[in-house]
């Protein structure tokens, strides 16, 4: 049995959690609170170094009273991009200085295809298009020969981002997300906003601007405002996948990635696959966040498949794609 | 009778007619939904005649109602099954010519091209198409193509050559576009700048 201690830190939520081949053996973490506006990378990463061994501590405390040591863990996983550059520097070093000195390898880990892996363990599905939709990312992937291919993106900014964009101008607190869905559940006028679709790509910056004006300039009811921007977002997000999935001809989709937590964007989904015949998948709320087991589950492939990374080329990565990972873990 | 269910539409093939209806999307909010239909149906039509009159083969158009257009039946292969180098350039050639004419396809993927039993080369689907000479509307076309190559097709790089040489040759600008699509490619976030 192989055990893997997995270590995330890309963003604003710190986490660190234990995995084997059987079960999820216990994760810990901590999340950066912004005291006003978004996350701000240098106060994340500092909230990340003070907070690491705490975090730390508690997810080993964890492991030992289901009987595992320090000395059963077999390599750590770290989140190597794609992140604010200050949190992954932060978390990378503790990484190597863990690996160091328990005479273990590190496993540089893509952030991206650690939702993806940990949505397929948890949900059991094999071959899916991916939806991935967090605060910066928006993309469509599909596997093949080797590589997660990405079929479609924003050209702009991500979903999560344009959320939280609207969110700082109505003056809520990060994040905005889940404050946006509340707001949109009491609304049911739509107010015409941007649809902006280009092939498989996506453009969410005009949405924004147009939603500020529909409540500064038009002066339109909040409520129905947010309603109108992700009804409007969310239906581009799915035409998006629906199209994928027709490209693609596959018959499975999964969601992944924080936003993916909405539960207006589950339901879209669900009924476009649904009319299409196809199988709707999403993992439970604390595996779409940003969480450390992902990070350790696709550390334990990436380890069984003979894939570890040597010190010298673990440097963080802000801009990782996961175009550029090859796939050592799946036929 | 074939039925050929699409991302968006209903195609369905009757003899020597394509009847292309979009469908209702009950994932999202009629008003959405019933704008996003009309100005699709109405756009397509006209780009597609658009486009062939300066000399790009598309289906010709019979009919056109709210939400459905009548056109005529090309047959052939879809180029995501059978494209190779020479199809790709020819593709590039064509693309070329839209360009050229201020004629944004808006989903040119491998699954709306079809090639026929003479070799020649039909776009269809012009239902994201748009008028527009910008080097961005220009550059994030042939992304698109280049992403539905790289998402289904093994000899990505090759491919993405014949184009590139048919594309040049029948547009004076493309190399201004090329250019744009590189820096389109990075701009989808956390491209690894080399």
């Amino acid at each position: 049995m192989t055990l893997i201690l997995g270590l995330e830190g890309t963003a604003w939520n710190l986490s660190a959690a234990l995995v084997s081949e059987e079960c999820v053996v216990h994760e810990a973490e901590s999340t950066y609170k912004p005291l006003y506006g978004g996350i701000h990378p240098r106060e994340a990463a500092q909230h990340h170094a003070s907070e690491l061994k705490k975090v730390v501590s508690r997810a080993l405390r964890g492991a030992e009273k289901e009987g595992f040591s320090l000395r059963d863990i077999d390599a750590i996983a770290f989140s190597q991009g794609p992140g604010m550059g200050p949190c992954l520097r932060t978390v990378a070093t503790a990484a190597r200085a863990l690996a160091i000195s328990l005479e273990i390898p590190v496993i540089g880990v893509n952030h991206c295809i650690a939702h993806i892996e940990i949505g397929r363990w948890r949900c059991g599905t094999k071959d899916p298009v991916v939806l991935y939709v967090s605060g910066a990312n928006s993309q469509v992937l599909a596997y093949r020969s080797g590589r997660y291919r990405i079929m479609g993106e924003t050209l702009d900014i991500g979903i999560g981002n344009a959320l939280d964009k609207l969110a700082r101008y109505l003056g809520l607190s990060h994040p905005g997300g889940p404050k946006i869905e509340e707001l949109a559940s009491k609304g049911s006028e739509y107010v015409y906003m941007p649809y902006v679709v280009k092939g498989m790509d996506l453009s969410f910056s005009g949405l924004t601007t147009s939603a500020k004006d529909a409540i500064n300039v038009h002066h339109y009811k909040i409520e129905d405002v947010c309603y109108s921007f992700q009804e409007t977002a969310f239906a581009m997000l799915t035409e998006v996948t629906e199209r994928a999935m027709a490209h693609l001809w596959k018959d499975e989709m999964l969601l992944a990635g924080g936003v993916g937590a909405n539960q207006r964007l589950q339901q879209m989904l669900q009924t476009m696959c649904r009319d299409r015949g196809a199988k709707f998948y999403v993992p439970e709320n604390k595996y779409l966040k940003d969480n450390g087991t992902m990070i350790a589950y696709l550390g334990l492939l990436m380890f069984n498949s003979g894939n570890t990374t040597p010190i010298e080329k673990s440097a963080v990565k802000p801009n990782y794609r996961p175009d550029e990972v090859e796939v050592t873990w799946r036929d | 009778m074939k039925l050929i269910q699409c991302a968006e539409a209903i195609v369905e093939i009757k003899d020597d007619l394509v009847y292309k209806r979009r469908v209702e999307k009950r994932y999202r909010v009629k008003a959405i939904d019933e704008r996003i239909r009309r100005e699709r149906t109405k756009s397509e039509a006209k780009l597609i005649s658009e486009a062939r009159r300066k000399g790009v083969p598309t289906p010709i158009i019979f009919d056109i109602t709210d939400y459905e257009l009548v056109m005529e039946r090309i047959e052939g292969d879809l180029a995501r099954e059978v494209i190779d180098e020479a199809i790709s350039e020819r593709i590039g050639e064509l693309v070329g010519i839209l360009h050229k004419n201020g004629i944004i396809h808006g989903d040119l993927t491998t699954s709306n091209v079809i090639v026929d039993r003479d070799n020649i080369i039909y776009f269809i689907d012009f239902g994201l198409s748009f008028i527009e000479s910008s080097t961005e509307a220009r550059g994030v076309d042939v992304h698109v193509f280049f992403q539905s190559l790289g998402g289904t097709h093994e000899s990505y790089e090759q491919l993405k050559e014949s184009f590139i040489r048919g594309y040049k040759r029948t547009f004076p600008t493309a190399s201004k576009v090329l250019k744009r699509v590189t820096e389109i490619e990075q701009r989808g976030r956390y491209v690894e700048r080399r």
